[in-house]
């Protein structure tokens, strides 16, 4: 164990000496943390809107300029000729067509219904599926408002009615920052787990250091805990920085115990430099493992729930979900600082994430083993 | 005695498709700087990986100071130091900071084996805060024999420790060789330059993963007595033609200014050789006898094997 503090110290100064890794473990959290949040913001506004209006009448203004006065549509073409919308759609200006024909306020008048037609380019399906969502959502509400003016309204209503009112629990606003923040957090600790110690490792594979080490009395378990300490302790600082800028940035604090936090990330750190070291043993140049861990950063990220809810994937996407350790964390941490879970609540990710722990460093022990016999 | 025992080592790689060492055997007598000789590829640095216990051999075993490589091997990384033909200290640590590293690791301290690196050590101290990867070549392999030597080894295994250093550094590093000898380091060292091979007191020549020879730099260049002459004309590259076309010729090889020639021990091979090449139109022809060195010696060797 005494070889152990002299590796540390050596860890240290050759990390201390890489400007590069420190700017980046300081830079890094604070960009992602304020870039993200702000960009991957799910809900979508501003979509192009082309209305074929054949119709000219005062219905049919009413109804495009309740459409244009929200937020979320912004007129780009007012034509009577579909083809013309057609041709927009094709050059990417506009994405959705709303056609009024003819005689639609006749229609809507004389025989209580008339028809409207919408297409959307679907070649992007989250702008195509939300913004004719709403639009059918708007010409609803549309359609009630004519309604109720020609309905001589009674004192009291005898028609039965259901309204419903939505609460939104724990983040009342739907602020997104509230729920990208954490995640993020989740998804830097993981790369500075899995990343930075796997490069670190396999950097003294390519030039030849471990040679050198490996014929001193230096045992493996010491050299490899040499490799993992230091990483977990940045790791460690990474997340407090990040929580540093939720705070100063967002002003987001968990409503959960900090203590069940940095419980949380302390074990999973070990998991994902476990996944790290296994990098290392599969790679011997920097260039390889860098390639294993943007496989595996790419499937973190997308699998883990961040961006897209793990619910909506299809069967066989949340099976592999079930195994992809980032998954658990983005939960975890969201649990802890939107709803303030307690450790017990929590118990049965903790119980998961420790088995990952086992797994991975099982897993690189035994290949790291069997490679340098 | 002998502190490095290698009996019938094969290695190789590729599954078994690339043969880097086969059926080697030799020893190495305690105190003595033996060297092992031979081009690149030849095997050096796995039968040196092996006795580091980096590598494990197909077949075969070897020990190192009493210590079997396989079973003893951390036993035997207490004891040797290693300084691998590419330079594996860390460059972004300073010669300081290496030093104490691997002084630390081995339990002891640069203070107390300062006197074995001293002589070593003082040429580069004026430079012990610069980082390692800022070094000169000769600097880096000065501090790398630093390294290696730290921990006071029985056995020092040197992979081409002048390759890529300048002559006079060259020089300086085979002094200190001869130095660490005195002391009683038993010193395996490799290289590719032939010259070198004066300098040990017994060599290995190696060649395609076999062992050619194996003796004092003397006993091997009386045991391949050569009817060796050095011959130059007007026109070299005609006369090495022809001279390869010439009956009595075994070889014939391009050394520097001059061809060197071997003839078979027939009595008309060196009478009709003049003759033979004024017929060729050959001018200011010389033809001198003269004793093969190691370098002739292991060109014979390399044929015949």
């Amino acid at each position: 164990m005494r070889n152990l503090s002299f590796i540390l110290q050596k860890e240290f100064r050759q990390i201390f000496r890489n400007t590069t890794i420190l700017r980046m473990m300081f830079i890094m959290p604070i960009i992602q943390l304020i870039v993200i949040p702000l960009a991957a913001d799910y809900e979508i506004k501003h979509l192009s809107i082309s209305v074929i209006d054949q119709d000219h009448s005062s219905y049919s203004r009413r109804l495009i300029s309740k459409l244009t006065s929200s937020d979320y549509f912004r007129l780009v073409q007012y034509d009577n000729d579909y083809s013309k919308a057609l041709d927009n759609v094709g050059k990417g200006k506009s994405d959705l067509i709303l056609t009024i024909p003819a005689h639609f306020e006749r229609d809507l008048i004389k025989e209580n219904s008339a028809k409207l037609a919408l297409a959307a380019d679907a070649s992007n399906n989250v702008k195509a599926g939300l913004g004719s969502s709403y639009a059918v959502q708007m010409i609803a509400d549309y359609n009630n408002d004519i309604r109720e003016e020609w309905i001589q309204l009674p004192k009291f209503v005898d028609m039965p009615q259901i309204q419903i009112t939505t609460s939104n629990w724990y983040n009342p606003h739907i602020d997104y920052h509230l729920f990208m923040v954490p995640g993020i957090l989740a998804i830097l600790v993981t790369m500075v787990g899995s990343f930075l110690a796997s490069l670190n490792i396999v950097s003294e594979k390519e030039k030849g250091t471990i040679e050198q080490i490996n014929v001193t009395p230096i045992k493996k378990y010491e050299f490899i805990l040499g490799k993992l300490i230091p990483f977990w302790i940045l790791g460690m600082i990474t997340i407090t920085i990040g929580m540093i800028v939720a705070f100063v940035i967002f002003k987001i604090i968990p409503i959960g115990s900090y203590l069940t936090i940095y419980g949380f990330s302390a074990i999973y750190l070990l998991a994902v430099l476990g996944i790290g070291l296994l990098i290392s043993t599969f790679s011997d140049s920097q260039q390889q493992a860098t390639l294993f861990a943007f496989f595996f950063m790419m499937i973190f990220v997308l699998m883990s729930g961040l961006y897209t809810p793990i619910e909506s994937m299809p069967d066989w996407a949340r099976y592999i979900a079930n195994f992809n350790p980032p998954m658990y964390f983005v939960k975890v941490i969201r649990a802890v600082f939107i709803k303030g879970s307690s450790f017990s609540d929590l118990l049965p990710d903790f119980l998961k994430i420790i088995g990952f722990a086992i797994f991975f460093n099982g897993l690189a022990i035994f290949n790291y083993r069997k490679r340098s016999a | 005695m002998a502190e490095v025992i290698i009996q019938n080592i094969t290695k190789t790689y590729e599954k078994g498709t690339v043969k880097a060492l086969d059926n080697v055997s030799f020893t190495v007598k305690s105190g003595e700087l033996f060297g092992l000789i031979g081009a690149d590829g030849a095997g050096k640095t796995s039968l040196f990986r092996i006795l580091t216990t980096l590598l494990i051999p197909d077949s075969g075993k070897a020990s190192v100071a009493g210590f079997d490589v396989i079973q003893d091997f951390k036993k035997i990384r207490e004891i040797v130091g290693y300084m691998p033909g590419k330079f594996s200290l860390y460059q972004d640590l300073s010669i300081e900071e290496n030093l104490n590293f691997f002084a630390t690791v081995f339990g002891t301290t640069v203070e107390e084996n300062y006197e074995l690196i001293r002589e070593i050590y003082v040429q580069i101290e004026p430079f012990k805060k610069r980082l390692a990867g800022q070094l000169s070549g000769g600097m880096k392999q000065k501090l790398a024999l630093c390294c290696a030597l730290i921990h006071e080894p029985k056995v020092l295994f040197l992979d081409e420790p002048t390759t890529g250093v300048d002559p006079v550094s060259r020089k300086e590093f085979w002094e200190m060789l001869g130095r660490l000898k005195e002391r009683g380091i038993t010193i395996m060292v490799s290289t590719p330059y032939m010259d070198e091979a004066k300098l040990c007191d017994r060599i290995a020549l190696i060649q395609n993963s076999k062992i050619l020879d194996i003796d004092t730099l003397e006993g091997i260049l009386s045991k391949n007595k050569q009817n060796l002459f050095a011959v130059n004309s007007d026109k070299m590259y005609q006369l090495l033609k022809d001279l390869r076309a010439y009956p009595n010729t075994i070889s014939c090889f391009a050394f520097g200014q001059k061809h060197h020639l071997q003839l078979n021990s027939g009595e008309n091979s060196l009478k009709s050789l003049l003759p033979y090449l004024k017929q060729k139109g050959h001018t200011n022809i010389s033809i001198k006898a003269i004793s093969p060195d190691i370098e002739d010696t292991f060109i014979k060797l390399m044929q015949d094997a």
